[in-house]
């Protein structure tokens, strides 16, 4: 095979890994409490500027930065339940929209007045490396192996404990729940603090690679949005499978095309796809 | 153990229950029957605080239920077994039990705990990998009742643990009631299947149009010639 098409598909590889985080967040927010957080994508926006000012403007080690961004992050998600899905939580689903919507549109113009619309760059080099004549970029390896741990972790957390057991079961039965001695309310906050901390781990590792800028959440939040309903909505490992479905695409694409034409092809899939399988990748 | 004083609820403007006055002592098995839309189920929601009361009081063992939410009356030592056993289908029978244990004085006897109800039912041990959503009738109701043993509750609410179940099924499951009696817990029993929760209560109130109608113990109940005519077709 063409050693620079093995080289694309295992850069679509990596850039799955990121975006299946990506998915993660916003499918487990979904799965849980119904609510389609449009402004996802800012949440990560959010976190590569504290990531940023930290590390450029303040100094701290770029580790405490991350940290630190999606202790933001997470508190971030907190409020959003807190402030804005809560009280419209009994409310038709597309106020819902319009209100995470508009959370959108408040958080890039805020992020416009306050940084301007420069592209920031946290100034970090990471190397290429050289594995069996692949050239890997060092960023998206590491940002591969986060990701994967990040969603290793989720897993392992739901799976084994109480709380992560009333985060599977609440969606199938709402009313009950206050029966087995769980507060619906602190599940729903626990949830969204987890959501945001998962898009402020994505907006750590996005910001090695990317620069940032008010709008940068234009560029992730149109694909996790496609790979999560390709994925059926709240399924998550639906949505981990669809994010590498997609970014092969994309990386395969882009090496045959270009990668504009890519992104052309990945939509046109999911377009297809959604007529095919209107329910999700993994529906029955 | 468990005491209503003049509790009247509903949902919205419309009233289920008028009024209830109701006593549970601790040790005791007590049925409330009656027909359909009594507001058997109402009652049950309202003492597990799904449902809030318009009026009246609760006490369980001297200390206020009223106003309580549904996730902390559990901790008071009651757990309910709701209708049509609702259990977490696609959650297999041990997390369906795991989260029966949720509080966390539950937690921590929890391995104890599961021993326990898979004792009493060798039939989800041998499932317990399984989705609660694939076993049959009589096995959801076993893990229904499982999973509300799992909280180490004092007062079990069990609302109609017969419907939809086969006769022989249904012979099981009231044994069952027996065998955690015999276990020392108090146990509320909402039925329409009269003749049988008659034999293993030892007292019974008749919820009609949201009123007691009658109370009175088992003996007495069936040998009212009222009820067996209405209740029992005798």
């Amino acid at each position: 095979m063409d050693l620079y098409l093995l080289e694309a598909m295992v850069n679509g590889l990596l850039l799955g890994g990121v975006l299946a985080l990506l998915a993660l967040g916003l499918n487990l927010v979904f799965g849980v409490i119904d609510v389609v957080w449009i402004a996802y994508a800012e949440l990560v926006m959010c976190g590569m500027y504290t990531v940023y000012w930290l590390h450029v403007y303040y100094g701290w080690p770029i580790e405490f930065a991350c940290i630190t961004a999606v202790a933001i992050v997470a508190i971030l998600g907190f409020l959003v339940h807190l402030l804005i899905i809560e009280p419209i939580l009994g409310a038709a689903p597309i106020n819902q929209l319009l209100a995470t919507g508009g959370l959108l549109f408040f958080l890039q113009s805020f992020a416009t007045l306050l940084f301007g619309t420069d592209f920031r760059n946290i100034g970090i080099r990471l190397p290429v490396i050289e594995i069996a004549n692949l050239y890997i970029s060092y960023a998206r390896l590491m940002a591969f192996g986060v990701a994967l741990a990040g969603a290793i972790a989720l897993y392992l957390f739901l799976k084994n404990t109480y709380l992560g057991t009333a985060i599977r079961a609440i969606s199938q039965d709402r009313e009950i729940m206050g029966l087995m001695g769980v507060n619906e309310r602190r599940i729903y906050l626990v949830t969204s603090a987890i959501g945001g901390a998962l898009a402020g781990l994505s907006a750590c590792l996005l910001a090695l690679q990317y620069d940032v800028h008010p709008f940068i959440g234009n560029t992730f939040g149109p694909i996790t949005f496609m790979i999560c309903v390709l994925g059926g909505l709240g399924n998550m490992i639906g949505g981990f499978v669809a994010a590498f479905i997609m970014s092969q695409i994309i990386a395969i694409g882009g090496y045959y095309t270009s990668t504009e034409f890519a992104y052309v092809l990945a939509f046109t899939f999911f377009i297809v796809l959604m007529l095919v399988r209107p329910r999700g990748i993994l529906s029955a | 153990m468990l005491s209503l004083q003049g509790v009247s609820a509903g949902y919205g403007s419309f009233r289920a229950l008028f009024n209830v006055s109701l006593e549970v002592g601790g040790g005791e098995a007590v049925g409330v029957i009656g027909p359909n839309g009594a507001g058997k189920t109402t009652l049950m929601r309202v003492i597990s605080g799904l449902v809030l009361p318009f009026s009246g009081s609760m006490v369980m063992e001297g200390e206020s239920l009223t106003g309580v939410p549904a996730y902390r009356i559990i901790e008071r030592g009651i757990a309910h077994v709701p209708e049509n056993r609702r259990l977490f289908p696609k959650l297999t029978i041990e997390d369906n039990l795991r989260m029966g244990a949720f509080i966390p004085e539950a937690r921590r006897q929890f391995a104890k705990q599961l021993e326990w109800v898979y004792e009493l039912f060798p039939r989800l041990k041998e499932r317990r990998t399984q989705f609660a959503g694939t076993l049959s009738g009589g096995e959801q109701q076993m893990c229904a009742i499982g999973r509300a043993l799992m909280s180490r509750p004092k007062l079990l609410l069990m609302d109609e643990p017969s419907a939809g179940l086969a006769p022989l099924i249904v012979q099981q499951v009231f044994d069952l009631v027996r065998r955690i009696r015999a276990e020392g817990l108090t146990v509320l029993i909402v039925e329409q299947n009269v003749q049988q929760v008659l034999e293993i209560v030892d007292r019974a109130y008749l919820l009609e149009i949201g009123k007691i109608k009658f109370s009175g113990t088992s003996v007495s109940l069936k040998n009212n010639e009222m009820i067996r005519k209405a209740y029992m077709g005798l």
